[in-house]
């Protein structure tokens, strides 16, 4: 069995249905190696300064501490790669939960009801930056940047202080550990994350609509001689953002059920971080859905790592570390793109 | 014959207004003469202005004083936009450059006799013009990256925007540091022949960025590469050095800000001093009329967009019956509306506008 | 060999937009199995024509009729599931996309809804066979050369199964051997039934492929004809409407400025230059008062000297003498303050500023050679400018216009004056002449040699070999990244020139 002819592990060792002649010259395989490894190097590094690091749980809890991390930078991903940018993804996940706050509680509404109707919200909001950026021809930094003072406005509207979700649904869903092996367990958000990324690569890799995405970021003029659907592409990419802003929202509230007007404050610098550091140019046309996972994890290890190490290590150098990290990601991009110039030239 | 001089009168008022259109600044002047209005509407004594301690007083001035932090950063941020640049690190370079002073000039309160002595670690000029200096080298060091090492505008920026913070919290141990030096409160609160020290300032750095542009060649040559810089570079300009003095004044228009905001706030608070102000500073720009997409900028257009915002939110604060926090969703409406009004494409779409700019797309 | 109905024929067609009629009412007819060219000068409506038959634009007037059915398409995704597909000069393809996907994507095979890459892989392998054309489909596009792009993009042609291919301008970027594939392939395809319309400005490449040619001039249809029936001379006079004679009348070449005493009149001598990846070692010099052609294919290196000499790209070794002494040229600042003057190949991306007026166009170089400082007042910018205007006749409304507003040929005055306008005594030009219209090319050469006898040095490159011939007295033959020869005087012939590129000499 010819492993090149698996779909989804073909993606991981060479895509496409097989590199005959290998990724040497593909310098994005070679980002996306470089995250993964970053990764394994900072979980062994862990491992070895601290006794209890290198454990089921403390990998188990990257996933279920950070499901909204995870499921806005899968959506953040897809946007990036078309060449945008989405500002608004930590203030529709505060609005998300504000309008569930507001209409469970206050309201007695059913979640049953109540969920779906947030996520359309979430995504009625992309949709219409989609209609922004793709009909006005409006910047995608500015319309995002609209979209977040409007969801956090009128999050704060509804209420500035935040609200505790007393209903017994979602104290039951934060509550359900899902056990793996032994001790260890994750939680329903980690099924929907894992989901997610699942549907994300799908999307990505085996459907018109995502190589429309890739071929939108590498040359949108060319795409739509093409007559390839872009005008539909980039408003759909903008919508799925907004879908999952919103599905992270509602893993905010099932991790700690309450809504809070500044959930996400500065989440989104997080998200294109994560996105950044997992391989993904921000001039878009290259970037994998798994990279921005290692992304995710390679922050949440940071984090985990000081908090290890106790009160002496001043948490500010959370923030300080990432931005070097970031720094050090792109300068390899940079790089690596100039040595596969050079190569290509010769 | 009436109908010739109609005519006349018709072909003038569109002379004038493509005419204020190319300056860039009609729309902006409607916008704001539009937020007077309904103020002058809402507010009775909103454009009183009164002589109060031998100082001038009133909601005009307080909207222009406190309106210095915006329309500062926003004229730094102007000729980044232009180069076709971005720079979301200003509000981090306030707060470290906020935290400078304050840890220069030293949280000590020493009253003697029931007197308060002033009593300042290091020379508050020192304390000043080391906060500057820092704030133009952050400027720098986001020209550096941007300008030799290649990164885009928003990453490199974003690296200082997520570091920035961690960095004044570092210089500020974690604390807000509480100043009372009070020949440095001055800076932001003092008030010379009866108008706000900070209007001077804002004033001062006007004047040196509009002598620049008129008698200098760096309007054109931030718009060429703003433009084209590849082409720019071949005509033999530096494109490079260009680059990175943008954002080193930036950075040091930050610098600026972030004295005012301590010196206002007697403190700095390495996580909230100037949260948000880079938004509201390219807001501000894009309110009069520069394109994000760099070439053409408009330095007066930036400052009545920062006069916008803050008017905004001095209107929206004053009107008991909507809640503060709709200023947010206030400004993001404006944020669409300027965008769609400045969108061709939108304008084609509604047509019947008096002056559309035509393009040959041959 | 041709069906008695024409697959594509559009009558009368119009169109117009704010300021311009681009066409006013022009006929054209294409036939199956057969290569139909349509020549006319820079804004004779040639493009219009095809975006409106490709559906990016809509007509203002005229019927199209393809396939014996009235129509009219709104987008060119709709004209190319209907069977007609152009590749543009461009290429316009996703650089960052494999070369298999390139071909298949918008119409990707896929087994139980998810894409079936194994099949698009092998798909497209036997598609570029097809074309002679064997390479990893998996490997990106980037990864190739232009020639390569070109046979992806009309591999996706294929694909689509069209009937009528549309080749904008595909020769711009290709060499001889290249253009030889290119043209095998093509004449493949019209065996095979193809409807094909090619736009070039390569005369040779008309009358060597070509079986009929529509003339537009001015936005309106001059003719139909057979290519075999049309003397070049002919078709040149039917395109440009002038007097051919009076264009045969060029001025002297600048020979009598180049004096013996080398020594003394140097202006320029590069001793042992070279750069990995861009050019292998070359010396050449150049004399006051005389006109250096630089001759050979694309790729050769002639652009590549071009920006070692100007400053763009640091060589790794070499001497620069200017006027015999030496000196460090690490920029292009520093060569405009010793005099020299690089007006690149690519306008559109390394010249003009497009949002800028014609007159800050203009005055750029200078006031970059001043300084920030020292701004030229408003007053000496308008004279300067309006002198320009005047000496190049550029056609604009006034100085103020932007530059993005005037056609090709006027842009190419623009730049052009802004180099002149810093008065070098070496003035390099790249390309100046290719995709303008003949009109304003003869204009420009006679340009350069009238300068050169004030006294300016003038490097010429070039790939219309007759146009290099014409103007220089000496030229430097390039091959492969490397300076092969210098020809002068009797040897400035085509054919020796291009045996010397060949290897003969």
């Amino acid at each position: 069995m010819n492993i090149k002819n698996i779909p989804i592990l073909s993606c991981i060792t060479g895509g496409k249905g097989g590199n005959s002649s290998g990724s040497m010259f593909n310098f994005k395989y070679l980002l996306l190696a470089a995250t993964i490894a970053l990764f394994i190097v900072m979980f062994g590094i862990g491992s070895v300064s601290f006794r209890g690091f290198f454990s089921l749980k403390v990998f188990f809890d990257l996933f279920i501490d950070n499901p909204f991390l995870f499921i806005a930078a899968i959506g953040m991903t897809f946007v990036i790669i078309t060449g945008g940018i989405d500002l608004s993804v930590g203030s529709v996940a505060a609005l998300t939960t504000m309008i569930t706050g507001t209409l469970v509680e206050i309201h007695g509404v059913s979640p049953a009801v109540v969920l779906p109707f947030v996520l359309f919200v979430g995504s009625l909001i992309g949709f219409l930056i989609g209609i922004m950026v793709h009909f006005f021809k409006i910047q995608p930094f500015i319309a995002t940047l609209g979209g977040m003072f409007l969801a956090r406005g009128i999050a704060l509207m509804i209420n500035t202080d935040s609200i505790t979700l007393n209903n017994s649904f979602f104290k039951a869903v934060s509550n359900y550990h899902i056990p793996v092996i032994g001790n260890a367990f994750i939680t329903i958000n980690v099924v929907i994350v894992l989901l997610v990324v699942v549907i994300a690569i799908i999307l990505a890799h085996y459907t018109n609509f995502g190589r429309t995405v890739y071929a939108i970021g590498g040359n949108e003029q060319s795409a739509i001689l093409m007559g390839l659907p872009v005008g539909r592409t980039k408003i759909l990419v903008y919508t799925i953002s907004g879908f999952c802003s919103a599905l992270a929202g509602v893993t905010m509230m099932f991790y700690m059920p309450s809504g809070n007007p500044l959930h996400g404050v500065g989440m989104e610098m997080d998200v294109i971080a994560a996105v950044v550091i997992g391989g993904t140019m921000l001039t878009g046309g290259s970037g994998y859905m798994l990279g921005t996972v290692f992304g995710v994890l390679i922050l949440g290890t940071i984090a985990t790592l000081i908090n290890f190490q106790g009160g002496s290590v001043n948490p500010w150098w959370i923030r300080i570390i990432n931005a070097a990290l970031i720094l050090v990601f792109c300068l390899l991009q940079i790089l690596f793109e100039k040595k596969g110039r050079k190569i290509a030239k010769s | 014959m009436a109908g010739l001089k109609l005519k006349n009168i018709m072909g003038k008022i569109a002379g004038f207004f493509t005419a204020a259109s190319r300056s860039g600044l009609l729309w902006p002047v409607i916008f704001f003469g539009l937020i007077l209005l309904v103020n002058a509407l809402i507010n009775p004594g909103f454009f009183d202005i009164e002589i109060k301690d031998g100082r001038l007083s009133g909601s005009l001035i307080d909207i222009m004083n406190r309106s210095s932090y915006i329309i500062l950063l926003a004229i730094g941020m102007t000729f980044v936009v232009a180069t076709a640049g971005i720079d979301i690190s200003v509000g981090a370079v306030v707060a470290i450059s906020a935290a400078v002073s304050a840890y220069l000039i030293g949280g000590t309160l020493v009253v003697e006799n029931g007197v308060q002595q002033y009593v300042s670690f290091m020379p508050m000029p020192v304390a000043i013009i080391a906060a500057l200096l820092i704030a133009t080298a952050l400027g720098m060091w986001n020209g550096l990256l941007i300008s030799r090492m290649g990164l885009q505008p928003i990453i490199a920026t974003l690296i200082l925007m997520v570091a920035g913070r961690g960095i004044a919290q570092l210089i500020t141990s974690g604390q807000i540091i509480t100043i009372y030096y009070k020949p440095f409160f001055f800076i932001g609160g003092g008030y010379l022949f009866g108008i706000p020290f900070s209007i001077y300032i804002v004033a001062a750095v006007l004047a040196v960025v509009m002598f620049l542009k008129k008698r200098t060649a760096l309007g054109l040559f931030i718009q060429s590469v703003g433009i084209n810089k590849t082409a720019t570079r071949f005509a033999g300009i530096n494109s490079s050095n260009i680059i990175l003095w943008v954002y080193a004044f930036s950075g040091f228009c930050a610098g600026i800000v972030g004295l005012l905001v301590c010196s206002n706030n007697k403190s700095a608070d390495g996580n909230n001093a100037g949260y948000n102000m880079e938004l509201d500073a390219i807001l501000a720009v894009v309110l009069g009329g520069t394109s994000l997409a760099g070439g053409k900028f408009y330095i007066m257009g930036s400052v009545i967009g920062g006069l916008i915002i803050q008017s905004l939110t001095t209107t929206i604060f004053s009107i008991k019956e909507i809640k503060p926090e709709a200023n947010l969703v206030v400004k993001a409406v404006i944020v669409f509306v300027v965008c769609l009004i400045q969108s061709e494409s939108f304008r084609k779409k509604v047509a019947g506008v008096i002056f559309l700019r035509e393009k040959k797309s041959l | 060999m041709a069906d008695l109905k024409p697959i594509v024929e559009m009558k009368g067609v119009k169109k117009s937009f704010p300021g311009v009629q681009a066409l006013s009412g022009v006929d054209f007819r294409l036939f199956e199995g057969e290569i139909h060219a349509i020549m006319g000068q820079n804004g004779a409506g040639k493009s219009t024509l095809i975006k409106i038959l490709t559906g990016v634009y809509k007509a203002d007037g005229g019927s199209i009729v393809y396939c014996g059915t009235q129509c009219r398409f709104r987008t060119p995704l709709e004209a190319q599931k209907k069977g007609i597909s152009t590749v543009y000069q461009e290429v316009n393809l996703c650089p960052n996309l494999s070369v298999a996907e390139n071909i298949f994507i918008g119409r990707e095979p896929r087994r139980f809804g998810m894409i079936d890459w194994n099949k698009i892989n092998s798909e497209s392998e036997k598609l570029l066979k097809r074309l002679n054309v064997s390479i990893d489909v998996t490997k990106l596009l980037s990864s190739y050369s232009v020639a390569i792009q070109q046979m992806v993009a009309i591999a996706r042609v294929l694909c689509i199964s069209s009937r009528v291919l549309i080749l904008d301008e595909p020769t711009s970027s290709l060499d001889e051997q290249e253009v030889n594939e290119l043209f095998e392939v093509l004449n493949k395809l019209k065996s095979e039934g193809m409807a094909i319309l090619f736009v070039t400005h390569f005369l040779d490449q008309v009358y060597r492929i070509t079986d009929r040619i529509t003339v537009f001039r001015n936005g309106t249809f001059v003719g139909e004809y057979l290519t075999k029936d049309l003397p070049r001379v002919e078709l040149i006079f039917k395109m440009v409407g002038k007097d051919i004679s009076a264009m045969s009348a060029m001025p002297q070449k600048c020979l009598e400025n180049v004096s013996d005493n080398k020594a003394a009149d140097s202006l320029l001598e590069i001793k042992g230059m070279k750069k990995q990846g861009s050019m292998n070692e070359f010396s050449l010099d150049v004399q006051k008062g005389e006109v250096l052609g630089f001759a050979g294919l694309l790729g050769s290196g002639r652009t590549e000297t071009a920006r070692l000499i100007f400053g763009i790209d640091k060589p790794d070794q070499g001497e620069c003498l200017v006027k015999n002494e030496l000196k460090n040229i690490s920029s292009p600042s520093d060569a405009i303050e010793l005099g020299l003057a690089f007006c690149p190949e690519d306008r559109k991306t390394e010249g003009i500023i497009d949002e800028l007026s014609v007159r800050e166009n203009i005055i750029l170089a200078l006031q970059g050679s001043l300084g920030i400082m020292k701004y030229l007042p408003r007053k000496k910018q308008d004279k300067i400018a309006d002198e320009y205007i005047k000496a190049l006749g550029i056609k604009t409304a006034d100085a103020e216009c932007e530059v993005r507003t005037l056609s090709g040929g006027n842009q190419q005055k623009v730049l052009l004056a802004r180099w002149l306008a810093t008065k070098p005594s070496l003035l390099i030009l790249d390309e100046p002449t290719r995709g303008i219209d003949v009109g304003a090319k003869f204009e420009i050469q006679e340009f350069v040699m009238s300068h050169c006898k004030e006294g300016m040095s003038i490097i010429f490159i070039s790939s219309e070999l007759d146009e290099v011939i014409r103007v220089s007295s000496r030229v430097a033959v390039f091959r492969d990244r490397q300076k092969i020869s210098e020809l002068s005087g009797n040897d400035l012939k085509e054919e020796k020139i291009m045996h010397t590129i060949a290897g003969g000499q």
